[in-house]
């Protein structure tokens, strides 16, 4: 940080500052807005809040009628994108090592292949898997949607590790494999520490898709004991003749609060899939 | 220990690098492969590193047949031109790591490490990470990673090419005085002439994946098989004159220059020879008498070297004691060293 504000030193910030800020205005004002209007009720035609409540917020302490309890369906969000990161994390360091070093057959077709899977909206694909999970069983699971999830996010997550393996020089697995470490010792303990800041972008990556994910846990796995945020959050305003539009903002802020701490906290690693560079 | 390469043959898929190559260096024995780029000298190291899996042949340490084996059981240390250190372990671990792979004793490993980077002088480091070091620290760190286990045989794969030009000269002799310490056999792969023959016991200099001579550097300097090995060694190079033989004379056509030649090269009338004269063998003091016009010159501190061009074209090299008479455009008379010259045949062949 220090170092930033010594190169900016040769020009004035300060009209940059006020054009971004500018720009920015209107998203800032809308989520302050959105906060206080979950926590305020509001007259009728008015844009001024009146009154202090946290009735828009009681679905944290009790069960809305007809829905599933909000800390259960926090639950299956936090288990469901977890198992997303896990798997792509696992399958993506190791495939994009495959490609990226081993002499296996059929190389090109491979990463062609996963080329065109990730190009491929998932969306089309949607109802054939709907009839695959059906037909083993793994509809309305958890498992079920989680696999497809990960299977979907994978093309990106190995082109990404490859690209990071790619950078690992071969002198550092040569050096290994005549210092008499096993192929398998080599990659755990000398290369996978070289593209430690890809997987951690991979995994920052996958975590936010995965807590945003809708469409495939809507028509997955839509029952009660599976749903997740996204989904509970859809079902608020899915019957037209009685919506709750207070309950449903308040949700929404639940629902991106974890996003926001994730965030705050890795945001520098996520940068790291557009720099593939292995500075570690 | 010994390290016998038997009719090695190494292709990748049809070029052929190494053809039927046999090779010995003998136990104790700094030995440097020399040659120009893709003459095969690294293929080679790699393939006595296990690296390359040889396409014919057999490779031997001592008495073992290694041919088959992978390199993780070869035991042998490389050090890379890159020095591949591990960036995310400290010295103290990267040098440590073939004896964890080992599964060594924790205690045990970090006494060999203390031995060892004292050996090689670097045992103020033993904390840092690799980004933290110079180039010629890296260099130490790479040899003594490779000798922590003592392995039987030493590479070292142009070892010297990414460091400045003093510390080339300071991790040369260093290289040579931890080889001569450790008595370990080590192959040296180096494109400079200067390393191999400052370095090495005995110099195997190749040439499109054949070895052209194998000597002493002495023996290699004095005494070239071809032209081509007197041409790659020495510094400023070799210069050579093309001409023909002429009444028990070496002559060049258009010009009055005749050097006799012994009599034990026997070659008849009128057949082309190179001549090859070396800079030091061309000065006031020689015994033929050559003209020409210095075309070039340059000071080395100690040294002049001129390029005098000879009356019908050719050119020789003169390395002399600094002297401040000569001018670039001056016309001199020197002389030839009868003694130094070699004699080529037209194809490169020494006569």
């Amino acid at each position: 940080m220090a170092e930033k504000s010594q190169v900016s030193a040769n020009y004035s910030t300060w009209p940059v500052i006020l054009a971004l800020s500018i720009v920015s205005a209107p998203l800032v004002l809308m989520y302050a807005y959105l906060f206080l209007d979950t926590i305020t009720d509001t007259a009728v035609g008015s844009l001024i809040p009146d009154s202090f409540t946290l009735r828009h917020w009681r679905f944290l302490w009790e069960t809305l009628p007809g829905k599933p309890n909000i800390w259960l369906v926090t639950l299956n969000t936090l288990i469901f994108t977890t198992s997303v990161t896990a798997v792509i994390v696992l399958v993506s360091s190791m495939a994009g090592y495959v490609l990226s070093r081993l002499n296996v057959p059929a190389r090109g077709f491979f990463l062609a292949g996963v080329m065109v899977l990730h190009a491929f909206p998932s969306v089309t694909l949607i109802i054939a898997i709907f009839i695959v999970l059906q037909m083993i069983g793994l509809y309305n699971s958890l498992i079920g949607v989680i696999l497809v999830k990960a299977a979907i996010d994978l093309p990106l997550g190995i082109w990404l590790m490859k690209g990071f393996y790619d950078t690992v020089p071969w002198e550092i697995e040569m050096a290994g494999v005549v210092d008499g470490a096993s192929r398998f010792r080599v990659w755990r303990s000398l290369v996978l520490p070289q593209v430690r800041p890809g997987i951690m972008a991979l995994g920052l990556f996958s975590f936010l898709s995965g807590w945003s994910e809708f469409i495939l846990p809507q028509v997955l796995a839509p029952g009660g004991k599976v749903q997740v945020l996204s989904v509970y959050l859809s079902s608020l305003i899915a019957d037209d003749n009685n919506f709750d539009f207070g309950t449903f903002k308040a949700v929404g802020v639940f629902y991106i609060v974890p996003v926001l701490i994730v965030y705050a906290l890795f945001h520098k690693y996520l940068m790291n899939i557009y720099g593939g560079g292995s500075k570690g | 220990m010994r390290v016998l390469l038997d009719n090695f043959s190494k292709s990748f898929g049809t070029t052929k690098v190494i053809e039927n190559m046999t090779l010995e260096v003998g136990h104790g024995e700094m030995l440097a492969l020399l040659g120009p780029s893709g003459c095969g000298k690294s293929t080679t190291l790699f393939a006595i590193c296990g690296i390359h899996r040889p396409t014919g042949g057999r490779i031997l340490f001592g008495d073992r047949d290694v041919t088959d084996l992978p390199s993780q059981a070869r035991n042998i240390g490389v050090v890379f031109q890159s020095y591949a250190l591990y960036p995310h372990m400290t010295v103290a671990e990267n040098i440590g790591f073939p004896l964890k792979v080992k599964g060594m004793p924790g205690e045990d490993i970090r006494k060999e490490v203390d031995r060892i980077s004292g050996l090689v002088h670097i045992g103020n480091l033993l904390g840092r990470r690799p980004a933290e070091l110079s180039g010629g620290q890296q260099q130490r760190v790479a040899l003594a990673r490779a000798l922590v286990r003592k392995p039987d045989v030493l590479l070292l794969d142009e070892p010297l090419a990414n460091l400045d030009a003093k510390l080339r000269l300071e991790m040369r002799s260093e290289i040579r005085r931890i080889q001569r310490e450790t008595g370990i056999t080590a192959i040296l792969v180096t494109h400079d002439q200067v390393e191999a023959m400052s370095m090495c016991d005995r110099i195997a200099i190749m040439k499109e994946g054949e070895i052209v001579q194998i000597a002493t550097p002495a023996e290699m300097y004095n005494d070239p098989r071809t032209a081509f090995v007197a041409g790659f060694l020495g510094n400023p190079p070799i210069t050579f004159l093309r001409g023909v033989m002429a009444n028990g004379a070496f002559a060049i056509p258009d010009s009055e220059i005749r050097v006799p030649l012994p009599v034990s090269i026997a070659a008849s009338e009128g057949t082309k020879l190179m001549l090859g004269v070396r800079p030091e063998h061309f000065t006031p003091a020689g015994d033929i008498a050559v003209s020409g016009k210095v075309t070039f010159a340059e000071t080395q501190g100690r040294e002049n070297l001129y390029d005098v061009s000879l009356d019908g074209g050719p050119l020789l090299r003169s390395i002399q004691p600094v002297r401040h008479d000569v001018n670039i455009g001056d016309a001199v008379t020197w002389a030839i060293d009868s003694k130094g010259v070699l004699v080529f045949a037209d194809d490169g062949r020494r006569l």
